[in-house]
């Protein structure tokens, strides 16, 4: 069996927990895949699973209301020990990061992160991530015993290829979980400040990356941003270093966007900006690397210095403008 | 406060790939090394805590005898003294086995707090800080943007996706991975570096017996998702010709 780990948040499935059913329904072969969801009062969302899972579990107790990763551990490593799975599939999330290497540690588990691609099927699988910043792909096997844990990358698959057939059973298991081993005492989440940019609205976004070098040289991907009439935004090393506020960042930790154009100045393109913005409708990479990840998802590219390019499309775009 | 800081080596950013001969690992003799990014967020943490708190600060890393160069940087940045668990077998040792060596070698010293960068520029799997928690059965957060310590508690700020943020406070002694920009990074001084060579590191070796999770079948150049028109000329050419493409082609300007 194949087990899939949903995720939800205030009572809603996200869209990763879709996408990792479509990851374990390619994985699984010959294998059922089934589900289990983890909360207080989520029984609704067991019945939104069913369809997908050839049987839903459904573990609901007060003190898995609120995430922690010692309430969590324990749900997953009593639920595992009941159930056997061969695999156990979960989205790659802030969620999951924060307990899977504690449950694959107490379990004895191997556990292979970030997963974007898979080969083979069932025992014979092979799982592909990337390395070094994306600058390479590997292809990974488990090793040892114990259930084979996998999180999935968020975009890697296609949470609208799930194939969905008759509703599965929904069965609920009791989980005993101690409060007393919950160390973690969580508060409400809430947002900063009101975010000054929305750049899911933008149509078009000039992004920078560390390629930019200096602050002060902000200021050319801004006269480009003008030019062509979009927003400008950056990758979270610019943000970190305050070059410009962390409002305008793309990314795993920033916005995710998909504007009618998305310019990447000086941008190598790691995983965590790549989910952000690669389903984009055209993508511009400008970069001297021609190596650079951020080369695979663009549809346009030049490999130059940008601080040679920039000046010279800007040129161009004011050239055209006056001519029209 | 004892607070210890767990640091890795890994290849310069403008480092460009080359595969060994079988294909399941870098060509290391021709690698330049660097700290990896994400641990200097922690490292930073640790000495801005232990300025504030008193205390010291110990750098601990796993790998063979080039780490070396990390640790002196660290030294150098201001970390008090080092552990070093030295052996050329943890080259590319993956999380379970690097967090497995880090416990093995840190247990005994009972630090109060444990910092680890978000995860490392070179595998990416963003496990060994947790691993670390779980096998030196402290508890642990991750992804934290802000430290606070209240009377003899931890109370630290997680980051979520999206914008969201949660406070989360915990008993010491406790561990935390590091979101980067957390603060900002201060470099060494001449006199930091100079202090450095005077500074403890103490070598430890390897514990025998412990197994790899995961194998590295294969490692190869990115395939590329899209078929990517790559604009060449002179840069006035390119630039025209780019803008032609935006504009006629992709409809996007």
């Amino acid at each position: 069996m194949i087990l899939v780990v949903a995720e939800q948040r205030d009572g809603t499935l996200n869209r990763a927990t879709w996408e990792a059913l479509a990851a374990a329904q390619q994985l699984a072969g010959e294998i059922a895949v089934k589900a289990v969801v983890f909360g207080h009062s989520v029984g609704s969302l067991a019945e939104e699973l069913a369809p997908a899972a050839a049987e839903v579990f459904l573990v609901e107790h007060p003190l898995l209301g609120t995430y922690t990763p010692d309430a969590f551990t324990q749900a997953l490593q009593h639920v595992v020990a009941l159930l056997g799975p061969a695999y156990v599939v979960l989205p790659h999330s802030y969620q999951t990061r924060d307990f899977a290497p504690m449950a694959a540690v107490r379990m004895g588990a191997p556990l292979i992160t970030d997963v974007t691609g898979l080969t083979g099927t069932g025992a014979s699988a092979a799982f592909v991530r990337p390395m070094f910043q994306g600058k390479l792909t590997s292809e990974v096997r488990h090793q040892g015993e114990g259930p084979r844990m996998v999180t999935v990358q968020i975009g890697a698959f296609r949470a609208d290829a799930v194939k969905k057939g008759n509703p599965g059973r929904v069965t609920r298991l009791e989980a005993p979980i101690d409060r007393a081993a919950i160390r973690q005492t969580p508060e409400a989440p809430f947002r900063e400040a009101k975010q000054a940019v929305d750049l899911g609205q933008a149509e078009r976004i000039v992004a920078v990356g560390r390629g930019i070098k200096a602050q002060q040289h902000i200021a050319l991907a801004e006269a480009l941003a003008r030019a062509m009439s979009a927003e400008v935004a950056a990758s979270r090393p610019i943000c970190d270093s305050g070059w410009l506020p962390m409002d305008r960042q793309i990314g795993s930790s920033g916005q995710t966007v998909a504007p009618k154009l998305y310019v990447a100045l000086g941008i190598s393109g790691a995983i965590q900006h790549l989910v952000g913005m690669k389903g984009s409708r055209t993508i511009v990479a400008i970069n001297k690397d021609a190596d650079a990840p951020i080369f695979e998802v663009a549809d346009y590219g030049i490999v130059g210095d940008l601080f040679e390019v920039v000046p010279a499309l800007i040129s161009e775009l004011e050239k055209q403008s006056t001519d029209l | 406060m004892k607070i210890a800081v767990c640091i890795k080596q890994v290849p310069t950013r403008e480092w460009q790939p080359r595969l060994n001969d079988d294909r399941t690992w870098i060509r290391e003799q021709d690698v330049s090394y660097e700290l990896n990014e994400p641990d200097a967020y922690a490292l930073e943490e640790g000495m801005r805590l232990r300025e504030k708190h008193g205390g010291e600060v110990v750098v601990c890393a796993a790998g063979p005898a080039r780490v070396q160069q990390v640790i002196r940087e660290a030294l150098a940045r201001g970390a008090d003294r080092a552990l070093h668990v030295e052996d050329d077998a943890l080259a590319s040792a993956d999380a379970s086995m690097t967090s497995a060596v880090l416990a093995a070698a840190m247990a005994e010293e009972r630090f109060d707090l444990v910092l680890t960068g978000l995860q490392s520029d070179d595998h990416g799997h963003a496990q060994v800080g947790v691993m670390l928690a779980e096998r030196l059965a402290i508890p642990h957060s991750t992804i934290i943007m802000e430290v606070r310590i209240e009377d003899g508690r931890l109370r630290v700020k997680r980051e979520l996706e999206g914008g969201w943020f949660q406070w989360i406070a915990m008993p010491l002694p406790a561990l935390l991975t590091v979101q980067s920009g957390i603060n900002q990074l201060r470099y060494a001084t001449l006199k930091g570096i100079m202090g450095a060579k005077k500074k403890e590191v103490r070598i430890v070796p390897m514990p025998a017996g412990l197994q790899s999770s995961q194998r590295i079948v294969s490692l190869s150049m990115p395939a590329r998702s899209k078929q990517t028109t790559m604009v060449t000329g002179s840069t006035p050419d390119a630039a025209k010709e780019l803008v032609r493409l935006l504009r006629d082609e992709a409809r996007a300007l």
